[in-house]
């Protein structure tokens, strides 16, 4: 099976997001592999393992983006793929992205590709779907298990906590939820043998595509953190009079009773 | 009258999401003298559902009915919607933030070629330039974004944007349209209902949610009977769920549902960032754990620093009293 991750660096953001002049500050910053495309990269790992292959890792990125790719490859995927638009473009969106990919897979064969279902800094959760449109591949989105069966495919998918089982077939795209499986770090032998991996570097020329073709239809205007809060009032006392006095504070002065 | 508008409704147990209502809403925000044209699909007859949304500001409807969308495939509902939008041309397409939001309106806008802004809050305007607002950074950030060429799509995230009042005085135009709908390639074999019947969380305005401090599944009974004095939605954290102490179906955060209510009560909930992507930006946060160092407490309002199973029972008593 050829399988094929599509994997995005992110912010982690756990850590102290600052903003100055309307963007965020990421000098400094620790970025990791989207927490979603380590469920896609494990899946990918394991059913290829199951079912014979080979995970090739895809990345639209910066040269930074090889840091999360090697991490990919010492988990166990067998290539990896940076397509480096940092000479080339200044600005993108979702709509950039899935381009760029489009042209990617337009000349492989494919069986399945696995997404994250959001990426946790821009979180638009549009990259996955709207790559299925573009090469006419049947999606499923937040999936939580995943049987392939010959020709058959079985997946379990989180609705809002509910869960559909769908069934349908190969080529497919889907995108990974929590739950799905849980991610093997990295082994020592694993990291050494990642260091001598396939890492592929593109640019969009290579793809035949222009500026032009990728411009972005949304811009970001300004990013600003929210106010900040006044200080939250931790109660003291006695329990009971805490208890008193949040209730009245909520419906008096909150006015949310 | 001037730009056309399409609002895409979403049904569940029969009846529309609020959020629907609210995506009315938000196309008049964007333009206050747009055609409204509301879109409801699903299988028989949809002519209260169509009423429903005039009711709400829609200016007519157009319905599709047909067998196979009986349950949402991205397929089914894709192709129905755009042989919709086709036809009308919009300038503009709402719908919710929600599971099918999500799912359906990436597939539209790459089908449409156009630009997609996901999980808006709010809605401002730069002359007539709309600015959409959405949270970033698992809620730790915000950006405005435009659309800077062809049609605006958007959708919006539940319970931020108010709906128009209803009024059952409002009339308009419903048209059922045919859709010859080609093969599913994804088939719903089966749903496995987990969320009880007739709570939305993500519509709730008050919610008391319980974490793994809750210690059980009995240790739930006490904050269920909390949300039903207060007219309220008993939600989750991970922690809870994977303790099994309730169902996946009540987890709110980056991977559960994301919600907004007037009012959000975390009991024994650490405060993790993934959890707090889901409910930070609720009006009035209470915290409730026993260790006052708890992440939770830097975002909440009001915290208790104590043993919940202490607390809960006072609160009950306590809200009995002023409601
Ligand atoms: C030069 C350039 C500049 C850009 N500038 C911005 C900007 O300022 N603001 C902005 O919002 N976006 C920008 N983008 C696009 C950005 O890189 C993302 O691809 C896009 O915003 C979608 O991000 P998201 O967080 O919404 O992803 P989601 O759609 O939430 O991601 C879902 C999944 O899609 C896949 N995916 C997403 N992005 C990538 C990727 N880059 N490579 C491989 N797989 C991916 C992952 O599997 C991910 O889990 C730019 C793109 C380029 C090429
Ligand atoms: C990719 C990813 C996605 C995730 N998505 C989500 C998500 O959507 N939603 C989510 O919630 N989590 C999510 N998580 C998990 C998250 O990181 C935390 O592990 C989880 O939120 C912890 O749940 P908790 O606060 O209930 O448990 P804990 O962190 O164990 O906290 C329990 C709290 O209860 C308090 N407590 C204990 N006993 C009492 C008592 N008697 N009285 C009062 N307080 C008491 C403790 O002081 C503690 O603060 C995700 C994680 C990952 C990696």
């Amino acid at each position: 099976m050829n399988i094929y991750v599509l994997l995005k660096k992110t912010f982690d953001t756990e850590e102290k997001i600052s903003v100055a002049g309307g963007t965020i500050e990421d000098e400094g910053a620790e970025f990791i592999i989207n927490p979603y495309d380590e469920y896609a990269v494990e899946e990918a790992i394991t059913q290829r393992d199951a079912h014979g292959g080979e995970v090739t890792v895809v990345t639209v990125g910066d040269e930074d983006s090889e840091k999360q790719l090697r991490t990919a490859l010492a988990m166990g995927a067998d290539k990896a793929v940076l397509i480096n638009t940092e000479e080339d473009l200044d600005e993108g969106d979702s709509f950039t992205t899935v381009k760029i990919l489009e042209a990617y897979f337009e000349d492989k064969e494919v069986d399945l590709i696995l997404a994250g279902n959001v990426a946790i800094d821009e979180a638009s959760g549009q990259v996955g779907p709207r790559l299925a449109e573009l090469l006419g591949f049947p999606y499923v989105t937040t999936i939580t298990n995943l049987d392939i069966k010959d020709e058959t495919v079985t997946i379990e998918k989180d609705v809002e906590g509910d869960v559909e089982i769908i069934e349908t077939s190969l080529p497919l795209l889907v995108t990974c939820q929590q739950g799905l499986n849980e991610p093997r770090y990295p082994s020592l032998p694993g990291i050494m043998k990642a260091k001598k991996k396939p890492l592929e570097e593109l640019e969009i020329d290579d793809l035949d595509l222009d500026e032009e073709d990728v411009e972005a239809k949304t811009k970001t205007i300004d990013i600003y953190l929210p106010p900040e809060k006044e200080a939250g009032r931790v109660l003291e006392g006695e329990i009971s009079d805490q208890v008193s006095e949040l209730v009245s504070l909520l419906k008096n002065e909150k006015k949310v009773l | 009258m001037s730009d056309k508008y399409i609002v895409i409704s979403e049904v569940r147990d029969g009846e529309l999401r609020h959020v629907s209502f609210e995506a009315i809403a938000a196309a008049k925000e964007i333009n206050a003298d747009a055609e409204i044209v509301g879109v409801v699909v699903g299988d028989g007859s949809l002519e209260s559902l169509a009423k429903e949304l005039i009711y709400y500001g829609a200016d007519r409807v157009i319905s599709v009915s047909h067998e196979k969308l009986k349950t949402y495939t991205s397929e089914g509902y894709g192709q129905s919607i755009m042989a919709i939008i086709n036809d009308e041309n919009p300038a503009g397409i709402i719908m919710g933030h929600t599971s099918i939001g999500k799912d359906l309106s990436p597939k539209l806008a790459s089908k449409l070629e156009t630009g997609l802004i996901s999980d808006a809050v709010a809605i401002e305007k730069d002359d007539d330039q709309p600015v959409f607002i959405r949270p970033i950074y698992s809620g730790k950030a915000f950006e405005k974004k435009i659309i800077t060429n062809g049609i605006t799509f958007v959708t919006i995230r539940p319970n931020n944007i108010s709906a128009l009042e209803k009024d059952e005085s409002r009339s308009g135009d419903i048209e059922t349209k045919n859709v010859d709908i080609a093969d599913i390639r994804t088939i719903v074999k089966d749903v496995v209902r987990k969320a009880s019947k007739g709570v939305d969380l993500s519509e709730a305005n008050v919610i008391i949610a319980g974490g793994r401090g809750v210690k059980s599944e009995d240790g739930f009974k006490p904050l269920y009977e909390l949300a039903e004095v207060l007219g309220g939605a008993v939600g989750a954290s991970r922690g809870a769920c994977d303790a099994e102490y309730c169902d996946y179906a009540l987890q709110i955060g980056q991977t559960g549902k994301v919600v907004t209510p007037d009012l959000y009560i975390a009991v024994g909930i650490s405060g993790a960032i993934q959890h707090l992507a889901g409910m930070s930006n609720s009006k009035v946060i209470v915290a409730i754990n026993k260790d006052p160092e708890a992440n939770i407490f830097n975002i909440a309002d009001y915290g208790i620093v104590g043993d919940l199973f202490e607390v809960i029972p006072l609160l009950i008593e306590e809200f009995k009293k002023v409601k």
